[in-house]
């Protein structure tokens, strides 16, 4: 990887917005044969056939309408950001290898064998041009359900060492470290002893014994450490019993955002661990959107059986405490927009928690056009924001979102998310935006009666 | 006569053979594979509700994608309805189908279906200068897409030209004077048949399981299906 690093240097603690626009290029991991990582390529992604995916598979009928889902086409006209395109290789190695004709198909070579140049040409429509948003699976009339496609193609694509260099870098880190950028328990303590002088208020870690564990992105250790204060005081003031854990906090899971199911299993067995070990009941997720679909959705799978806790996404969290009258909140006199998380409200079905939240704050809510359910990405979801080289077309897909959030004349917009506030914050440097984004979170703690 | 005979006989025999075992076949290549559990805890159970929300919420797009996909969609219906209508509201369409089946129905007069069938090949041509001229359909499309196209039309031409007089209903139905084409009609047919089990025409029972599909799996999440 040498050569790699002093080539295209990570700068993995350099604010997101210096980075320089990088040379275009395709990143390569390992140094196996070509035809090797083909190999390798195709087996992870016949591993991955299941029922649903045969079914997708089968099921396309070319109509193009994912393309005017996709912000990504949207925003550049190029066809091929077309969602379904970007698994063309993977159909063409399902209907040749897998599919019920797949004896037709390679007898007659209907379907050609797929190349290394042909894996390395999808590797930015794999990656730098999907966040997997889901937005296209809505539009889609056959149902077909692209984001999940993404997702396992890119197992394929890892194994065969074709991930965005940064991208793998992070993740990486984070099965080596714990964190994909430096968030070592080390640093987590000294931030916690920071933040509890800074802002006078308990921050427990370690607990032997606790009803709840509450775990955190990296981003918001390293770039949003007020998260950290606003938890703490939301759990103040519910009188809670919780704590975070320093063997399992990092909620971020950049081994299924890159395609590694082993880190991915491996970064969620971490917090899962980490709650048996103090008797949790709970697990809070952190304002992340790939965080919650990681462990609500994913994580009981990682774990081999259902978890012995519940799991709720902070929003989540705070709509039921509002709802159950545990906590009150102050009314706040603002017209507030609210961004929908992908993997929150589309993805994860709990799109309706921040409007409670916001309901019980008595904001003037101004939704977006095209919001909740069909709402457009921020552009950084699924790995994207760390890929460097993505920049200018991630920049274009942010347009929309600038557009969406400047026409509701909203006095505030606020997302759970800070993988998106991260795009957002981005995006606003990089266009000199005027609108900037918080957090949900935040704006509870700061507004708690 | 005996190419109308073959038509009527084995090659249709041979179609339906196919067009059924060709349908399993693909269905079966499907639910062999088995799908991985899923230990998280669902947000509602109802999954079978949720494949249905799935297949009737996707069959018009959602207010948010109206914009874009209204035309390609109203086109899309033109010519599924208009098949539909020439299948199953045709008299000798009905005899057809009372001959190998026993089941009848009332039909729809001639004129009706005249303009129906005008309407689909319209509607059908649309779809092709659709595909030849928009970049993202252009990109997708492959042999599949256009030899489907191509084998829905001849049986709405061949159809067309093996028309000679009304069919009026209770009045038994009189030999052709033109053999040769209603059996190309058939053939045509016939060739729809053998090909729809293995392109994209398979949509025809795939959309079930495909919409189904996701519609429980978010509906698990208690997302919007």
């Amino acid at each position: 990887m040498t050569d790699v690093n002093v080539k295209h240097p990570l700068q993995l603690d350099t604010p997101r917005f210096s980075i320089k626009k990088p040379e275009v290029r395709r990143d390569i991991q390992g140094d196996l044969p070509g035809a090797e990582r083909v190999q390798s390529a195709m087996e992870n992604f016949i591993q991955d056939f299941s029922r649903p995916v045969a079914t997708y598979m089968e099921s396309c009928i070319h109509c193009g309408q994912c393309a005017q889902a996709c912000h990504f086409y949207v925003s550049t006209n190029d066809p091929k950001y077309t969602p379904i395109w970007k698994l063309e290789p993977f159909k063409q190695a399902y209907k040749r290898e897998a599919g019920p004709f797949a004896a037709l198909f390679k007898a007659f070579n209907l379907k050609s064998k797929i190349t290394l140049a042909e894996l390395e040409e999808w590797q930015e429509l794999i990656y730098d041009s999907c966040t997997m948003c889901g937005r296209c699976t809505m539009i889609c009339p056959m149902g077909i359900d692209i984001a999940s496609l993404v997702g396992l193609a890119r197992h394929a694509m890892f194994h065969a060492g074709l991930v965005p260099h940064e991208l793998w870098a992070v993740a990486e880190r984070a099965e080596r470290e714990g964190s994909p950028l430096g968030a070592t328990p080390k640093v987590l303590k000294e931030r916690i002893e920071w933040l509890t002088d800074e802002y006078d208020i308990e921050i427990p870690l370690d607990k032997a014994a606790a009803d709840i564990v509450v775990t955190l992105s990296s981003i918001e250790i390293m770039k949003y450490p007020k998260s950290l204060v606003a938890v703490a005081k939301v759990m103040k003031a519910l009188g809670a019993n919780w704590t975070l854990r320093s063997d399992g906090y990092e909620a971020t899971n950049f081994g299924m955002l890159s395609g590694n199911a082993q880190w991915q299993k491996d970064l969620t067995m971490k917090i899962i661990k980490a709650a048996i070990a103090c008797g949790a009941q709970t697990v809070v997720m952190p304002e992340c959107g790939h965080a919650y679909g990681a462990m609500r959705w994913q994580g009981a799978n990682m774990y081999g059986a259902p978890l012995p806790f519940k799991v709720f996404h902070i929003s989540e969290f705070l709509a039921e405490s509002v709802t159950s009258g545990k906590l009150k909140l102050k009314p706040l006199a603002k017209s507030v927009t609210f961004h929908d998380p992908c993997q929150i409200s589309r993805r994860g079905g709990a799109t309706e928690a921040p409007r409670t939240v916001l309901q019980a704050l008595g904001v003037d809510l101004r939704e977006p056009e095209s919001a909740g359910n069909l709402n457009w990405c921020c552009g950084g979801g699924g790995g994207v924001v760390t890929i460097h080289r993505a920049d200018p077309l991630r920049y274009k897909a942010f347009e929309i979102k600038m557009r969406q959030i400047d026409a509701t004349g909203a006095e505030m917009a606020v997302t759970s998310c800070a993988n998106c506030r991260q795009s957002f914050d981005d995006g606003k440097v990089h266009f000199q935006w005027s609108n900037t984004i918080g957090s949900l979170l935040e704006l509870v703690a700061d507004n708690i009666e | 006569m005996q190419l109308l005979e073959f038509a009527r006989g084995p090659a249709l025999t041979l179609a339906l053979t196919i067009l059924f075992a060709g349908s399993a076949w693909r269905l079966y290549g499907i639910f062999r594979l088995r799908s991985k559990p899923d230990y998280s805890e669902p947000r509602s159970s109802a999954l079978w509700a949720g494949r249905v929300r799935g297949i009737v919420s996707r069959m018009w797009p959602y207010r948010e994608f109206r914009s874009s996909t209204t035309l390609a969609t109203t086109n899309g219906y033109v010519y599924h309805v208009g098949l539909a209508v020439i299948v199953f509201a045709y008299l000798p369409h009905i005899h057809f189908v009372e001959r190998l089946t026993g089941l009848h129905w009332p039909p729809l007069p001639e004129p009706v279906i005249y303009v129906t069938t005008a309407l689909t090949i319209v509607s059908l041509l649309i779809a092709l200068l659709y595909r030849l001229t928009d970049p993202v359909l252009k990109l997708l499309s492959n042999f599949d897409d256009y030899f489907s196209w191509l084998v829905v039309m001849l049986p709405l031409l061949s159809g067309m030209m093996a028309i000679e007089h009304p069919f009026l209903s209770g009045v038994p139905w009189p030999p052709p004077s033109l053999p040769m084409l209603v059996a190309i009609h058939l053939l045509s047919v016939e060739l729809l048949l053998i090909w729809l089990p293995f392109g994209k025409l398979a949509h025809f029972f795939l959309v079930f399981v495909s919409r189904g599909t996701t519609g429980a799996a978010m509906t698990r999440r208690g997302a919007q299906p």
